[in-house]
């Protein structure tokens, strides 16, 4: 991190432009001076007000909050998902982690599961189906008892914040050599899993969830570059919590457990 | 009441007829219980045959969409992101109130009411807001039950902690990200009803018109922002839930995408606009540091509990805040407020950083920020502990400054942050236009002039989980035995070809600037003179020079490329459009609410010690507005506010 002193740098940028998920696509080079105040969405921001000026129709890419949390942003950066600086979602990048002379490489999320709908914007969707297949808590609104009907042990309920924390961005995805979604899978698995609220559902959710997953992504091999891209630094220990509640979700008497 | 009051100042505005809220009558604590069962009940075998749409998917949307799919209605729920999830309350960082007193610490029902009418500068509705008081614990219920990850005591019970504008700690939070943890709790009971087939959900879907049919909403069309397909969706009933209007100053914190468009193009179909001119500054942003800027980026006012603000006691003082001894320090704040404190309201806070760098006492490389001090909460708690409460803020601040707040004191400085205006509802949450609904802060009844913190998820919630589900019924039970209206009408036809038409005209103009270049401008104006003080001179100012500057963003703005794929420049340019439209409604509100109240601070009405003045006598009432079409002055009603259980009086925080 530096000491605060912003400057003014030029960089050459390498973008990946492609017209629709069908095309085909490639890289366009520009040059950027820009200040290391400025975030990099501001310097793409930057380039698109150049591109609409010449009459060049301006680089698709997604963002909305730029403040790390919503989950809209993402690209690869020089190859890393969200770019160099660790625990950093793209938005929250800032120019002052590169150099004067640097080329940039700016790519789409490369995924089998995130087909490129254009230049970095891709499709997230599967994403929700695996969430909609049960990553939740079955209680209708008005059903609840009193909040502290039932405490949660500190621990517990900060592990499960810990896993609770994913902003559902797709980096875990993109920066795995299998496209594999288990760190984003296993974050809601253990979310839940971890509170008493989520005991009930617990194994079919696991099994409809893993099983929903594997419709969309590939399979994990634990290289553990998910987690080492994920903003908001999400253990692998949730995949180990994932991989031992699917097993005996499977193992389990499920019928005598009531649940079907 | 069809006469403006002698009073008023002379200006072109027409005045309508004085509005109902239509507040049932009775004893404010049981209001809400009675009218429930008042309301009429649609059973639950006839409720399937009832479609409902809802547009936006953030707290209010979601909840509202997914308690309304349990119930049995058959709902559509539309949003422009790719998933719900997105939706701009997930970056809300302090918390939510409820009036749980598990702190002991006198809280009830009635104080966070009592304190909500009077944060909101007696300017909001009571019946409304006692009601939201009272579904406030049932919102920390409900989150807790799905699963939300509230911050906890080590005896495994729910933690608290206060926030500006109250004495007592009401304020449940999930680490620095209570929104987004309450969002994601919505986005999964709405992903439930996704899967259960009550709720169909279309994403990358943005709303452009509301369709009206003999009086009633009976519909929208839809742009899906992928193919540039423009569709019809009828429905019995249509949920406006697409949040505030902060973007019109194009710096703020709400995210990029965040925009006024469903709300206004609801108001271009009759719907009243209520109150534009209460906005919201929020005290504890990072400044502006250049013109590239984007963006603004909040910090949590949480960090008002334990952080310290400050000026140097000397003009234009270059020294940093290290060399700058405790004696030659004002912590204004505490010295001119010593009750409160830090924790003053939202627009006090902000007011206050605004004079005094105006007297050029601002610190920072441009002058434009105030310091917020953690040092001696270091020195008392320990960095660890600091660090637990607000690490993550303090790692954000750093991430975008390259300044270490453990180690020197952060820069702050206030901007625009929640919108308290939007369209007008009655008690059942309805616009003017039957049918038609506005949820959570797209409409404006229960802030008042000002929002106090950690209140605007609890709203959200309310209107979504609690409030919503049950009046929608008493409307819809009327419509039994009748279809929607079918989309091959030609109210729906015509109003496609309308978006198509406008679509193509944006795509056509070709001229010399970006759409951003235009919303900057428009956002320059809307800041310098309807943002944290507003004058006569300046408001008329803003009023000549926004439909000088729309007239050349209607004629000379570039959108280039098509309109049948992802085009974003042409999303923005319909909602930049829509914006230029508003700004000149606020500043007309602005300059008609001739009081400060609030986050509307008129120079001309302030106190010998500069704070707000109210003109009760003469604006104890709502302005919502008419559209009468592109143009043409558009009608000011009131609904007059009657305040019969919290008395009316100066605010005081000293």
């Amino acid at each position: 991190m530096s000491s605060g002193h912003s400057e003014t740098i030029n960089v050459t940028l390498k973008v990946w432009r492609q017209e629709g998920p069908n095309e085909n696509g490639g890289f366009e080079v520009h040059q950027q001076t820009i200040s290391t105040d400025a975030s990099f969405l501001e310097m793409l921001d930057q380039l698109n007000e150049q591109l609409n000026e010449v009459g060049t129709e301006p680089l698709a890419f997604e963002s909305d909050c730029r403040e790390g949390i919503c989950g809209t942003c993402g690209v690869m950066i020089n190859g890393r998902a969200h770019g160099p600086q660790t625990a950093t979602a793209t938005c929250q990048l800032h120019m002052r982690e590169f150099h004067d002379g640097d080329e940039i490489v700016v790519e789409p999320f490369r995924a089998a599961g995130f087909p490129v709908i254009r230049d970095l914007a891709v499709d997230r969707s599967p994403l929700d189906r695996i969430i909609e297949s049960g990553g939740y808590i079955s209680v209708n609104t008005g059903a609840a008892s009193d909040a502290n009907l039932t405490p949660v042990p500190k621990a517990a309920a900060d592990m499960a914040f810990d896993a609770a924390a994913c902003i559902g961005c797709g980096a875990c995805v993109a920066a795995c050599p299998n496209s594999a979604a288990q760190l984003f899978t296993s974050a809601k698995i253990g979310h839940l899993g971890l509170l008493p609220q989520g005991q009930a559902e617990r194994w079919s959710r696991t099994e409809n969830m893993v099983e929903t997953m594997e419709e969309f992504f590939g399979s994990c091999t634990n290289h553990g570059e998910c987690s080492a891209a994920c903003p908001k630094e999400i253990s692998l220990d949730f995949i180990a919590f994932m991989n031992r509640d699917y097993v005996k979700a499977k193992i389990k008497n499920r019928a005598l457990a009531g649940q079907h | 009441m069809n006469e403006m009051n002698a009073s008023m100042p002379e200006t072109p505005t027409t005045a309508g007829p004085t509005l109902d809220g239509r507040v049932p009558d009775g004893d404010i604590a049981t209001k809400w219980e009675n009218h429930k069962f008042s309301m009429k009940l649609v059973n639950p075998n006839n409720k399937r045959k009832f479609e409902v749409i809802v547009v936006g998917t953030g707290l209010a949307g979601a909840s509202a969409a997914a308690s309304l799919g349990e119930l049995g209605y058959r709902v559509k729920a539309f949003t422009y992101h790719d998933s719900p999830r997105r939706a701009h309350s997930i970056a809300a960082q302090g918390g939510i109130n409820g009036a749980k007193n598990y702190t002991n610490d006198g809280d009830s029902v009635h104080r966070l009411f009592y304190d909500t009418v009077k944060g909101g500068d007696y300017r909001s509705r009571e019946a409304n807001v006692h009601r939201l008081a009272e579904v406030s614990v049932n919102i920390i219920d409900q989150a807790t039950a799905q699963g939300v990850p509230f911050a906890r005591d080590y005896g495994g019970l729910l933690d608290n902690r206060s926030f500006g504008g109250a004495q007592v700690s009401r304020t449940f939070y999930a680490r620095g990200q209570t929104g987004q943890q309450l969002l994601v709790g919505a986005y999964s009971a709405l992903m439930r009803q996704v899967g259960a087939g009550s709720v169909e959900l279309h994403t990358r879907s943005e709303m452009l018109k509301v369709v009206v049919k003999d009086g009633r909403a009976c519909g929208i069309i839809v742009r899906d922002l992928l193919s540039g397909e423009v569709t019809s969706h009828s429905a019995h009933a249509v949920v406006l839930a697409t949040g505030g209007y902060g973007n019109v100053y194009f710096l703020s914190t709400n995210a990029m995408m965040c925009n006024v468009t469903a709300a206004w193009r609801a108001h271009r179909e009759g719907a009243f606009f209520a109150n534009p001119c209460f906005t919201q500054i929020h005290p504890t942003c990072i400044p502006v540091s250049d013109d590239f800027q984007s963006k603004l980026t909040l910090m949590s006012e949480s960090l008002r509990n334990d952080g310290r603000i400050w000026v140097p006691e000397g003009f234009d003082d270059n020294r940093s805040a290290a060399e700058i001894p405790e004696a030659e320090r004002d912590y204004y704040l505490e010295r001119k407020y010593p009750a409160f404190g830090n924790l003053v309201p939202r627009d006090v806070a902000s007011r206050n950083a605004k004079t005094v760098c105006d007297e050029s006492r601002g610190v920072g490389p441009l002058k434009n920020g105030v310091y917020l001090d953690f040092a001696a909460a270091i020195a008392r708690d320990g960095a660890e502990a600091i660090s637990a409460k607000y690490g993550n803020l303090f790692d954000m601040y750093q991430r975008i400054t390259g300044e270490n707040p453990y180690e020197q004191p952060m820069r702050i400085y206030p901007a625009i942050h929640y919108t308290m205006g939007g369209l007008w509802v009655d008690y059942n949450l309805m616009t003017t236009i039957p049918s038609l609904y506005a949820i959570g802060e797209a409409n404006f009844s229960d802030h008042g002039a000002n929002r106090l913190g950690a209140s605007a998820l609890m709203q959200g919630l309310a209107d979504g989980y609690f409030v919503l589900p049950y009046t929608i019924g008493d409307n819809l039970a009327d419509m039994l035995g009748q279809q929607a209206v079918p989309t091959d009408d030609p109210v729906f036809t015509n109003a496609v070809a309308d978006v198509q038409n406008e679509q193509q005209r944006w795509l056509s103009i070709n001229g010399t600037h970006s759409v951003d270049y235009y919303h900057r401008e428009l956002g320059r104006i809307v800041w310098d003179y309807i943002g944290m003080a507003r004058s006569k001179v300046g408001l008329e100012k803003a009023l000549s020079e926004i439909p000088t500057l729309r007239e050349e963003f209607q004629t000379n703005v570039r959108v280039l490329g098509s309109a049948k794929t992802l085009n974003q420049s042409l999303e923005k340019a319909g909602r930049v459009a829509d914006f230029f439209e508003l700004a000149e409604l606020m500043a007309r509100d602005a300059l008609e609410r001739e009081e400060s109240a609030g986050g509307h601070f008129r120079e001309e009405h302030q106190t010998d010690d500069g704070e707000a003045q109210r003109d009760d006598e003469n604006f104890s009432h709502v302005a919502a507005w008419e559209w009468n079409g592109v143009g043409t002055a558009q009608t000011r009603h009131r609904e007059e506010l009657t305040f019969e259980n919290v008395a009316l009086s100066q605010r005081s925080y000293k």
